[in-house]
């Protein structure tokens, strides 16, 4: 077990420093110029770049360059968002909360809602049920993130005026704005700020600007995760040991729901860790066309303004969070399946 | 010739025809062959106004309020009075052309790594894997645009970087399914008779992981359209007035809401656009999902 733990973070080290030479030697087709931004910590700093070229050897060969950026970072320095005005890592401190906010609704929901629709086809294949999810599971695969939300906002904000977009609204932020040491940020998050402050008008303000964008992120991801379910259950289903436990008059309910689901969710959980990463993928639309200003609006106005140190963490820490959730997956199918021995795999 | 071509047909009758028996696959069949009528016979159904250019979009004046469906406009037009009509004709020749060059390239370069790592094995194949799996720890809409960026930005830019990051996919499955033919008596057989690893590749192995490569194509071409199509929306895609979907839904923005007396007043400059990118993509789904059931029905 630690074993394991160990070598899948020494693995993660490897992937931090492919992933990094991979994206630096992108960002190296760069002129010298451009690639100074990202050792830039301050505003004073920006008026300097010929300074930073010199000082940091950007005209030098690629190996010098990259054990120079591997110290700074090491060091805690990710650079200078042009975007955010602010160095990388405060401004990743501010705009991660908002994308954490979103997905802490929105992966459960997709979870519990993608195991139940995907266990109900399995076990009732071919009824309208199966179809139906099905269906839902093709168009919600064919629909583009963006279009969906573009929709859901002609809909229900701009028709019927519900919801609205944003984090919050203006004159909550005017409040917060005017009143600091009203609202203090424990978290980053609104709706369990909003309740810990006792502002319970705020909470209820973001939840309500939360559920077009989790309607969405819902809707795309669930797909994957039904037709999952729903193909391990068939196989479960047909096993020896659930035929045995129905011959001997089992009930139907217990024979499903905790013979044949607990074995089912392995290839299940096995994804989740995919998931995230497509969750955080998702994501990216979302917070475009809400206007939700997170780690995906961060990175797609980085990527339009040619901010390259912001596309340099982003890729960074895509890949921290898809190791570390997969590490996780592992570690629970561990737990849900003891016959699965970590050492081997 | 003629026999070796026969074979070939009957390679892909059986499938063919229980493709032809799934109800979901011939819609997907059915749009799919609509979208190529409108996509070859685009100078027809819209003359380009541009010949040296065909695929920009004519517009009359440059006033950002899009205009309803009328007599000279069928589907209106859309922000700074670009035709609808002409951009969705043209637009399908765009789709087509990234879909297809991502796919095509990306499954050739995908493929052959696979098959190289799965073939050879050893620390060949271990050193793929691990640069395929530091690969994989992107997602490929982040790595894709990044790419993007340092490229610049335009649609041929946005093909090569989709292209350059979505073959993983096919490496991954491509080698598992090697590893299991390479054990295959024939296999084994020729290697004994002398034949060369690369002609072994070519015709004993390649032919028979044609089924998973054509359905990962198929499924790959809808989203590759979702991706091109959201990278042109952000605006990483071709200059304003390139007939692409995505940059049209992207001009349809600022209207998705119209003045408070008729919130729906511009639902054309986003319905067309947007329908034909969901019809696209769904179309290669049905048709991908539909061959995942004949070719591996558990999955």
């Amino acid at each position: 077990m630690l074993a394991f733990v160990i070598r899948r973070c020494i693995f993660l080290i490897f992937v931090l420093v492919g992933i990094s030479l991979l994206i630096f030697s992108i960002l190296m087709t760069f002129s010298p110029e451009r690639r100074a931004a990202a050792y830039v910590q301050s505003p004073q700093q920006a008026q300097n770049i010929p300074g930073i070229i010199q000082q940091y050897g950007l005209d030098q060969p690629f190996y010098v360059q990259y054990k120079q950026w591997m110290i700074q970072t090491f060091r805690g320095n990710f650079g200078w968002s042009l975007v955010a005005a602010q160095p990388v890592w405060d401004a990743f401190c501010q705009y991660f909360p908002v994308t954490l906010e979103l997905n802490i609704y929105a992966v459960p929901l997709t979870l519990i809602i993608g195991i139940y629709l995907g266990t109900l086809s399995g076990i009732y294949r071919g009824s309208f049920i199966d179809h139906f999810t099905r269906i839902v599971a093709i168009i919600g695969w064919s629909l583009p993130t963006f279009l969906f939300a573009l929709v859901l906002l002609m809909i229900f904000y701009g028709y019927f005026g519900w919801f609205g977009t944003g984090i919050i609204g203006d004159d909550f932020q005017l409040y917060l704005l005017n009143h600091p040491d009203q609202f203090i940020r424990y978290t980053g998050l609104y709706t369990i700020d909003g309740i810990l402050n006792g502002h319970s008008a705020i909470c209820m303000d973001a939840l309500k600007r939360l559920i077009l964008p989790v309607i969405t992120q819902v809707f795309v991801v669930v797909a994957l995760l039904m037709r999952i379910t729903r193909s391990s259950m068939i196989e479960e289903l047909s096993k020896d040991y659930i035929i045995t436990a129905r011959a001997k008059g089992a009930n139907d309910k217990i024979v499903y729901y905790k013979h044949a689901r607990k074995n089912a969710l392995i290839p299940t959980i096995t994804v989740a860790g995919q998931l995230i990463a497509l969750s955080m993928e998702g994501s990216v639309a979302v917070e475009i066309v809400f206007n939700r200003h997170g780690m995906g609006w961060w990175l797609v106005s980085s990527a339009t303004q040619l901010d390259t140190p912001v596309l340099m963490f982003m890729c960074m820490f895509m890949g921290l969070v898809f190791v570390l959730s997969n590490l996780i997956c592992d570690l629970l199918i561990a737990w849900w399946d003891p016959r699965i021995r970590l050492s081997t795999s | 010739m003629k026999q070796k071509l026969l074979s070939y047909i009957r390679y892909f009758q059986l499938p063919f025809r229980r493709l032809l028996n799934n109800p979901m696959a011939i819609i997907g069949i059915v749009l799919l062959v609509g979208f190529t009528c409108v996509a070859l016979l685009a100078p027809v159904l819209a003359p380009p106004k541009y010949s040296f250019n065909p695929y920009r979009m004519p517009h009359k004046g440059y006033s950002t309020v899009p205009k309803p469906p009328n007599s000279d406009h069928i589907f209106g037009t859309t922000s700074g009075q670009y035709d609808i009509y002409y951009g969705i004709v043209w637009g399908t020749r765009t789709a087509f052309k990234t879909g297809l060059f991502v796919v095509v390239v990306a499954a050739f370069i995908g493929v052959w790594v696979g098959v190289i790592s799965g073939y050879y094995g050893g620390w060949i194949d271990e050193i793929i894997m691990r640069i395929v799996d530091i690969i994989w720890t992107i997602p490929s809409l982040i790595l894709a645009m990044a790419l993007v960026v340092s490229f610049g930005r335009g649609l041929e830019n946005i093909m090569l970087a989709l292209a350059l990051v979505s073959w993983r996919w096919y490496a991954r499955v491509i080698r598992s399914e090697v590893l299991k033919i390479k054990q295959m008596a024939y296999v084994h057989a020729a290697k004994i008779m002398g034949v060369s690893d690369f002609r072994i590749m070519i015709r004993h192995i390649l032919p028979n992981t044609i089924y998973p490569i054509l359905i990962m194509c198929t499924l790959e071409m809808g989203s590759i359209v979702i991706m091109a199509s959201f990278m042109s929306f952000v605006g990483l895609g071709a200059p304003k007035g390139y007939a692409d979907w995505g940059q049209m839904v992207a001009l349809a923005r600022n209207y998705i809401v119209g003045p408070p007396e008729a919130p729906l007043k511009f639902w054309y400059t986003i319905f067309f656009p947007g329908g034909c990118i969901i019809l696209f993509v769904l179309a290669w789904n049905l048709i991908g999902d539909a061959l995942r059931d004949i070719f591996d029905p558990k999955g």
